[in-house]
């Protein structure tokens, strides 16, 4: 992600801010577009993990399925957009979500075309179906007036409704275009006869399959007899007293100049161009579509604008220049999404091998890598971003090393989800990193539970004794524990450090475990493990133990804690003595009496016989 | 000191008045030492400073304090940088002076900021102006600092040096000098290693530098295992037409970001066949840059916080680049030719709210789009 802070200079003089936060990638704050990342991101991981084993025609079918996938998600992208920007009143909102309303109408427009030519690479027949399908779908800016038309009382006396047959016509509706007719024949006794003559001329109208129920030279056969029946009827004149069956029937033979003249009902030149295959070569072949596209381009434009980003865009998909593609696309919209998502796939399709493209994978990787940095600056969705890193095999891992260290770590929460992310990744650097920064935060709060958690995570031994020391000072100070709960659970952690061990004593003697806290203790003395320091407190705490009806301390420690009692008083200066307080006496008076006492007791139960 | 609330506004919550003399710079230590900061003066001293949590108190009044640690004193010139190692070198800074003396000092403590130790003096010969230490912490790589100088005489001496630790001689040596900058540098920066065998450097100097430092073999020669390098200049620019005074990598390294006296920001991006490009331009407030002629700029969500799109709207060129203003709609007019700067008139404003009857979408070009967002210039990144 790209944020960056300026320095600079307001206008408005020496008040004004100095520092301005810049950023980068805006897209990914629209709430609207995050179902559109959300579940693309599922789409994608379902392809890296798809069946590479399948081959041929059931690989091509799945990824044609994941084609449509993205696509329909960018449709309900669309739909929730849409909703946005009608249901808002503020027109700056409505603004910017009617653009991307647009925006996606585009990725979508030019998504499906990249499916037929490259994903589904639909040949000469199939194709022509396949981009009928396509305008259809995306020119829909005559529907009104189709429905209004055929909700009108009388269609055949509504004014556009010429409009609407040429709209069918032109769109290869046959079916529609007949019905319509229909209507206006039983309305126009007089032209009963061109009219079954055009609707004869329609209906027969030879069309490619999908299926294997004609080869491509039987159809261009048959069209071929079709055209010239077209043909003759046109030059009999059957049709001159109705202008619109006449212009119908120039349609029908592909006649440009009759096509072109229904600009207004086609709207863009690609809806031309698949018009004029339709009816003049519809049997095209994929590598044949790029003469007709820029030929159809220049008649429609015809001189009075230039193509614009969306027209060089499919004009690069119809020249097969993939490359250009994704180029253009890298221009004209507005993040990476599209384009890592579409060269991921043409990638997965084995469209973009190194053989095919100097670049290769190596650009499929290099979008993905953008894509993914740009998700890092969002507060959740830098999650998505984990998993795509994954799967950029060359720089995947460093450029997550390097996003996650600088994930705002604001709780616990998100710390805990980005420590967990690392350590399913072993990065293991950036787990030590993360623990020791939340272990320093603890500690700066005075939060010593949290920062010994932490710096233990952190694997961290002399951090965690420095905490441990810390803690335990607190202890002497105040008399207990001030985040006891924190400790719970050292386990094998408590050899990090001698302090952890001390700590887990007083673990398990508040779970009245005395036997375990009775020997813990014991080794922590005889060891030298607890420094002398704390011996006094240590011993203190032994006190209960050596007050339990149950006699915990055998004869062999209580002689061992009694000659570190000693160790400990004889260390001691008679001047010291002296100036120690009557608590500090009273306490030793009690222990040595304790462990008198102890001792007598269990000198009588291990010199007593079992059972007697 | 600013500081971002939970709700993302960013408040002052510090300020102070410490040196008897300006102060060039400031850099943060890495967060696993705590809050810590570093200062250098025209005083001819260094500080450096943490943060200290106080009272509930001022916390809620959103205040923090910050205390000096420890003075480093040596300089007796003006200290014109101050650079902390990468973390894996542990707690550790480098100064730069005037008087051509790069210092590196070493807190061997790292809970105890008041103790540094003077490890290192590097004479430069020539007055410095910027350091900067190479991120790297592979192995393959010894620790490596970059040293910028500013010295005006005439002459024709490098301006960059390049010193490496010897593990040897436990000592910084010069290992390179860029022979070919010999302009007043002001500033200098290594980019964040992506586990790549050579090192990345930008200079900013009287234009905006890109070398590629690549390590040869070790020569093992009298000077014991100092590192030669192949250089290569990989890019150039002069777009600020004045001097350029600072450079800053992104995270990654893949894009560069440098300010000039033309009072613009300008950043840098390679893209994936490694050839380096202007991916934008910004005026100090972060605005971007209007002017359609300069290539590569893109625009409009960069607007200050505050912005409104409309306002960032304006200052895009780049739209205009891509999307010619709209005349009146005719057939054939796509969608892109209704995108445009300005809120477009009323004709495509009432088909706007006849589509919005539609069920299906309408085809892009009627939408009545005033501009996507946040275009990318050409030949971005690809």
């Amino acid at each position: 992600a790209l944020m960056g802070c300026v320095a600079g200079t307001g206008e408005g003089g020496p008040s004004s801010p100095r520092v301005f936060v810049v950023r980068r990638d805006q897209d990914i704050y629209i709430q609207t577009l995050r179902k559109l990342f959300n579940e693309s991101h599922g789409i994608f991981i379902g392809l890296q993990r798809s069946e590479e084993e399948l081959a041929g025609k059931s690989r091509k079918a799945q990824l044609v399925q994941v084609s449509k996938n993205y696509r329909s998600v960018i449709r309900a992208c669309m739909e929730d957009m849409h909703q946005a920007a009608i249901s808002t009143r503020d027109p700056a909102l409505h603004s910017q979500y009617s653009t991307q309303v647009s925006i996606l109408s585009a990725m979508e427009l030019i998504w499906n075309l990249c499916e037929i030519l490259f994903v589904e690479a639909a040949a000469a027949g199939p194709l022509l179906l396949r981009l009928l399908d396509w305008v259809r779908l995306h020119v829909c800016d005559v529907d009104n007036m189709v429905r209004e038309v055929l909700s009108s009382e009388n269609p055949s006396k509504h004014e556009l409704f010429w409009n609407v047959v040429d709209v069918f016509v032109l769109q290869g509706r046959m079916d529609e275009a007949r019905h319509l007719l229909s209507k206006e024949a039983s309305a126009n006794p007089t032209s009963v006869n061109m009219y079954r003559i055009l609707d004869d001329l329609m209906k027969k109208m030879p069309v490619p399959s999908l299926g294997n129920t004609q080869t491509l030279t039987e159809m261009e056969l048959k069209w071929q007899h079709w055209h010239e029946e077209c043909q003759r009827y046109l030059q009999d004149g059957t049709f001159a007293s109705n202008s619109h069956m006449e212009s119908i029937c120039k349609i029908l033979l592909g006649d440009e100049d009759a096509i072109l003249e229904k600009k207004e009902l086609m709207t863009t030149w690609y809806h031309f161009l698949v018009t004029r295959l339709l009816y003049s070569h519809p049997t095209v072949k994929p590598m044949e579509l790029r003469f007709y596209a820029q030929a159809c381009m220049d008649l429609f434009l015809g001189g009075e604008s230039s193509p614009e980003p969306l027209d060089t865009i499919l004009m690069a998909a119809f020249e097969f220049e993939m490359h250009q593609v994704i180029k253009e696309c890298s221009i004209a919209l507005s993040n990476w999404w599209f384009v890592a998502h579409l060269t991921d796939l043409l990638d997965h399709c084995k469209l973009l091998q190194s053989h095919n493209l100097y670049f290769g994978s190596n650009m499929r990787e290099f979008l993905l890598l953008e894509y993914a940095s740009g998700l890092f600056s969002h507060h959740s969705l830098w999650q998505l971003g984990v998993d795509y890193f994954d799967h950029c095999p060359e720089y995947g891992r460093v450029y997550l090393e390097l996003h996650i260290e600088r994930i705002p770590l604001n709780t616990e929460q998100k710390a805990l989800k980005v420590l967990r992310i690392c350590e399913q990744r072993q990065m293991h650097e950036q787990v030590r990193s993360i623990c020791k920064i939340m272990a320093m935060k603890a500690l700066r709060n005075n939060r010593l539970g949290s920062a010994l958690s932490w710096s233990i995570r952190a694997k961290d031994a002399a951090f965690a004794t420095l905490i441990s020391d810390r803690f335990l000072k607190d202890y002497c100070e105040r008399g207990c524990f001030s985040d006891l709960d924190l400790i719970d659970n050292l386990g094998p952690s408590m050899l990090l450090s001698d302090r952890l061990t001390f700590l887990e004593f007083h673990r398990l003697y508040g779970e009245k475990r005395f036997s375990e806290a009775a020997r813990l203790l014991l080794m922590l003395m005889t060891a030298h493990i607890a420094p002398c320091s704390f011996w006094m407190t240590l011993l203190t705490d032994a006190l209960p133990l050596l007050e339990q009806k149950e006699v915990i301390f055998s004869a062999e420690q209580t002689y061992e804690l009694m000659r570190c009692l000693e160790d400990l008083t004889a260390g001691k200066s008679d001047k010291q003595r002296f100036q120690d307080d009557d608590v500090e006496s009273m306490k030793v008076e009690m222990l040595r009496l304790a462990l008198a006492r102890n001792l007598a007791r269990v000198i009588v139960k291990e010199g007593t016989l079992e059972g007697s | 000191v600013w500081d971002k609330s939970e709700n993302g506004d960013w408040h002052c919550t510090a300020s102070w008045k410490t040196h008897s003399g300006s102060v060039w710079r400031v850099t943060w230590a890495h967060p696993e030492f705590g809050q810590v900061l570093a200062s250098c003066s025209f005083d001819r001293t260094a500080a450096v400073w943490e943060e200290i949590v106080g009272e509930s108190n001022d916390k809620l009044r959103g205040q923090s304090h910050w205390v000096k640690r420890t003075t480093l004193v040596d300089s007796r010139t003006s200290v014109t940088d101050v650079k902390f190692a990468p973390k894996h070198m542990g707690l550790m800074l480098a100064t730069c002076s005037a008087d051509g003396v790069v210092r590196i000092y070493e807190a061997p403590d790292v809970m105890n900021l008041s103790q540094w130790s003077l490890q290192h003096e590097i004479s430069c010969k020539l007055s410095c102006s910027c350091i900067s230490w190479n991120p790297s912490s592979s192995r393959a790589h010894s620790p490596m600092i970059a040293v910028g100088s500013d010295d005006n005489s005439p002459n024709i001496l490098a301006k960059v040096q390049i010193y490496e630790y010897n593990e040897n001689t436990r000592k910084y040596a010069k290992a390179e000098a860029l022979m070919t900058v010999t302009d007043p540098v002001h500033d200098i920066a290594f980019a964040p290693n992506l586990g790549r065998s050579f090192h990345i450097l930008a200079v900013a100097t009287k234009d905006v530098r890109i070398f590629t430092l690549k390590p040869l073999r070790k020569e093992l020669s009298s000077s014991g295992g100092l590192t030669k390098f192949e250089i290569h200049i990989v890019a150039q620019f002069d777009n600020h037409n004045s001097q350029v005074w600072r450079v800053s990598w992104n995270i990654t390294g893949t894009v560069l970001a440098s300010s000039g006296d033309d009072g613009c920001v300008r950043l840098w991006k390679a893209n994936y066949m490694d050839n380096w490009k202007c991916t934008g331009i910004l005026k100090g407030n972060g605005s971007p840059v209007n002017g359609s002629s300069q290539q590569g700029i893109f625009n409009a969500s960069l607007g200050s916080a505050n912005t409104s799109l409309q306002n960032s709207l304006n200052g895009s060129s780049a739209s205009r680049y891509f999307f010619p203003p709209l005349d009146s709609p005719r057939a054939g007019s796509r969608w892109s030719s209704h995108a445009q700067l300005l809120p477009p008139p009323p004709l495509i404003e009432h088909s706007c709210d006849a589509d919005t009857a539609n069920l299906q979408y309408p085809h892009p070009r009627r939408r009545c789009v005033s501009r996507p967002l946040n275009l990318l210039p050409e030949n971005e990144g690809v």
